[in-house]
């Protein structure tokens, strides 16, 4: 195991994997910018090294200064978290030529999951289901038509550069296509330099159901089961639970998706924790969409109904140790629903809210986790993202875990700050959500109808 | 009428789509700001002309800051 690890990352996952270095006698080193000088992840570090302003180009995306901050700090090893570098070979590649190990899978498995039509092509390579769609990008408008007209409208353009829903498009006519692919071209090339699209099916009423994936770096894997992930907005999750209702109701769904996660990992050589995404229609066929080649928000559901430390499982793993993990040993322990906390307001079409934090209290209760990032009597910053707090509440069945995230968000104080703790509450008790009755565009539609 | 185009959020000056001068349609997109990695546009309340532009690229603005100035046509 390592001596020392730094953590390239901020708020609540970087608080959770400083947790985790602690709980493995593995001493860390927090990194972070101006604005986040008293946050709770430096705060429960054991060293910390300030990187610079609060944009993230100038501090948790300047590569240089944080190899430099491990350097300095004698850190063996870096974790990523999430987001933020979490997902660049180039970086990967930068640690090991700097001596240090990056907590993840190799570059060369982050480039083939990270270029969405190479990912796609190596998926239906392995022998996964994709959604019917274009082999690649599609730069000729009147092939897009053909393609589109051949496969059904509505068809879905989408960025091949992108991420969290960026530039994605649902077009319902063959008169409206053109308009689509030019808007994803400016966004792609706008957001990410990237002007590449492609075009797939658009799957109607679909449920998002993804397979956490565990390898060790000698070929050894285990998937740790799936996690529903369909309660969202704007492709964003907003509740995400463990196991899927609907897998659970499906016979023979969990081994078909499960089996096509570890295929998917295995065509790549992973190693690390992973995810592989899918889309589910109400029929039950199921269609790889990416693979996820880095820690998700959404874990803790998944430790909490398998007993599984999963950033316990990515250091030992980073370090060169085997899984010792069998399949056969895991078994799903009743049911786990996570909520997230953000600082913004249902009220206002959701518009971020950053400002002051008064009292901070999450509930102290059985069966209720809280991930949090913002310490009390804090300022919450527009610098990055919404994300507050995860509260994750498990129990023997789904019953128990809806009943214990309910109590556990009526108990969390959080004073001055506008969230949508009071949102998230009231799906919770929404009858098609108890109903787990649910796709993708749900919430969209709940929230609109309040 | 003149009216002032206001922060409505607190965040980052990320696009301005408009110089003083221009004209522009009701529903038409002035700025666009960033808070918390999303990007929440400004869109003009009426048809009218810029007449000032208040903020740049860049500038960390306070919800009901005046970013720019329209007078209606």
């Amino acid at each position: 195991m390592f001596d020392k690890v730094l953590v390239a990352n901020r708020g609540e996952i970087a608080a959770r994997i400083v947790a985790a270095l602690r709980a493995h006698g593995v001493a860390s080193v927090a990194v972070y910018s101006e604005a986040d000088a008293d946050a709770p992840h430096v705060r429960a570090a054991d060293e910390a090294v300030c990187l610079g302003p609060p944009p993230v180009a100038q501090s948790y995306l300047d590569q240089d200064a944080i190899l430099e901050a491990a350097r300095a700090t004698g850190a063996q090893a870096i974790h990523p978290g999430y987001g933020l570098l979490s997902e660049n070979a180039g970086f990967a590649r930068r640690c090991a030529a700097a001596g240090v190990v990056f907590i993840g899978p190799t570059p060369e498995a982050i480039e083939a999951m990270g270029d969405k039509a190479q990912a796609r092509a190596t998926a239906a390579a392995a022998g996964v289901p994709v959604v019917p769609g274009s082999d690649g990008p599609i730069d000729d408008d009147l092939a897009a038509a053909e393609l589109a007209e051949r496969i059904g409208f509505p068809v879905l353009v989408k960025a091949a550069g992108g991420g969290g829903g960026i530039g994605m498009q649902v077009v319902k006519k063959a008169d409206r296509l053109g308009k689509a692919l030019q808007s994803c071209r400016d966004r792609g090339r706008s957001s990410f330099g990237n002007d590449a699209v492609y075009l797939e099916k658009f799957v109607e009423q679909p449920r998002h159901i993804e397979v956490q994936v565990l390898f060790d770096g000698h070929g050894h894997g285990v998937h740790l089961f799936e996690r529903e992930c369909s309660v969202q907005r704007r492709h964003q999750k907003v509740i995400e639970e463990a196991p899927s209702p609907f897998v659970e109701a499906t016979p023979g769904l969990r081994a078909g998706l499960t089996e096509a996660a570890l295929a998917c990992a295995r065509a790549i050589g992973y190693r690390n924790a992973g995810t592989v995404e899918f889309i589910v229609d109400p029929a039950g066929h199921f269609y790889f969409i990416e693979m996820n080649t880095r820690l998700q928000v959404e874990h803790p559901v998944t430790e909490a109904i398998t007993g599984v430390d999963i950033i316990g499982w990515q250091l030992r793993v980073a370090a060169g140790e085997a899984l010792t993990l069998q399949q056969a040993d895991l078994h799903i322990d009743g049911h786990a629903i996570e909520c997230r906390i953000c600082a913004e307001d249902p009220a206002l079409q959701f518009i971020p809210r950053p400002g002051p934090l008064g009292r901070f209290e999450p509930p102290a209760l059985e069966g209720v986790r809280v991930d949090a990032g913002v310490a009390p009597h804090s300022q919450v910053t527009p610098y990055y993202d919404s994300l507050v707090a995860k509260l994750v509440a498990h129990g023997p069945d789904r019953a128990t875990a809806i009943e214990r995230a309910r109590a556990g968000l009526d108990a969390f104080v959080i004073e001055t700050l506008t969230t949508n703790r009071d949102f998230l509450r009231g799906v919770l008790d929404a009858d098609p959500f108890i109903a787990a009755a649910y796709d993708t565009g749900w919430l969209e539609r709940y929230a609109k109808g309040r | 009428m003149a009216d002032d185009i206001k922060a409505h959020i607190t965040g980052t000056v990320w696009k301005i789509e408009v110089a003083a001068g221009d004209a522009v349609d009701e529903d038409d997109v002035l700025i666009i700001l960033e808070s918390m990695k999303m990007e929440m546009p400004i869109e003009a309340p009426f048809d009218g002309t810029i007449t000032e532009i208040l903020c740049a690229e860049g500038d960390a603005v306070q919800e009901g800051q005046v970013l720019a100035r329209i007078e209606e046509d």
